[in-house]
């Protein structure tokens, strides 16, 4: 593989969203937990412009980076945790999880690698968000419109969830 | 660059994922690790929009989809954690035994 600066970028990038990852897991406060993540989504984001998804990029970082990420914080702030997560899960659910995984991800990695490649990558010529907004608006109208109806249904389900209920 | 190296990226996120969701307790932290999950599958969907068999802006779109499906399900999530807490006084997941208030 030639070190090319796309190269270069991707490496970056996916340190960056990966150590994002693993320093969420391995964090013992949770707000810090949640900036590792937010950290992540962001890098993600970068993932995205390289792959000449330009708008998603955008909606990356307003939705994940943005919103969800202060919605997390919201519930944690809402919620007592203390203050040193405590990992009191036994020992040996730990090892187990992680020998799961790991099968889980070798199995994963293998099957990636054995499957060929066959196909020239396109440059993404003509993908504007013209483009993308006439598919949505035409093609994909009736799931569009049942995503705004899944969002109301979720914003009054939210809100009579976390309501108080009166005694 | 070739879509392995994209794909073995998304791998990785996904399983990082996947043991948080086995290991942690805190229910908001495995709500993160379900939403790192989803991204996963979202950078799998926007390569393959470029690199597959027939490069298409379908993938974008689902991206986008599964993008407001997952901002509604941490919504609710959050909701259903903030309910549940202030009957258990605990945001630890396997505090939460009973389904009745």
């Amino acid at each position: 593989m030639s070190i090319n600066s796309e190269f270069i970028a991707f490496f970056i990038l996916s340190v960056m969203a990966i150590g994002g990852a693993v320093f969420m897991i391995n964090f013992t406060r949770v707000i810090h937990m949640a900036l590792a993540l937010a950290f992540t989504f962001l890098s993600i984001a970068g993932i995205y412009l390289q792959l000449h998804a330009e708008f998603l990029a955008v909606i990356q970082i307003l939705i994940y980076t943005g919103a969800i990420s202060i919605l997390m914080l919201f519930g944690i702030m809402l919620t007592k945790n203390h203050e040193e997560l405590k990992s009191s899960i036994a020992p040996w659910h730990a090892v187990l999880s992680f020998v799961g995984v790991a099968a889980f991800f070798g199995v994963l990695m293998w099957i990636i690698y054995q499957t060929p490649v066959i196909s020239e990558p396109s440059d993404g010529e003509g993908w504007t968000i013209l483009q993308l907004g006439e598919r949505v608006f035409t093609e994909y109208v009736i799931p569009f419109e049942l995503a705004s109806i899944l969002l109301l249904v979720a914003l009054v389900g939210a809100v009579v969830l976390a309501k108080k209920e009166e005694k | 660059m070739v879509v392995t190296s994209y794909l073995a990226l998304s791998a990785i996120l996904f399983s990082i994922g996947l043991y948080g969701v086995l290991t942690k307790r805190n229910a908001v932290i495995v709500l993160f690790c379900i939403e790192l999950m989803l991204n996963a599958a979202n950078i799998n969907f926007v390569a393959f929009s470029k690199f597959g068999l027939f490069p298409d802006l379908a993938g974008h779109i689902f991206t986008l989809f599964t993008i407001t499906i997952a901002a509604a399900e941490a919504a609710l999530g959050i909701a259903i954690l903030i309910a549940l807490y202030r009957h258990v006084e605990t945001a630890e997941a396997d505090q939460f035994k009973s389904l009745k208030g």
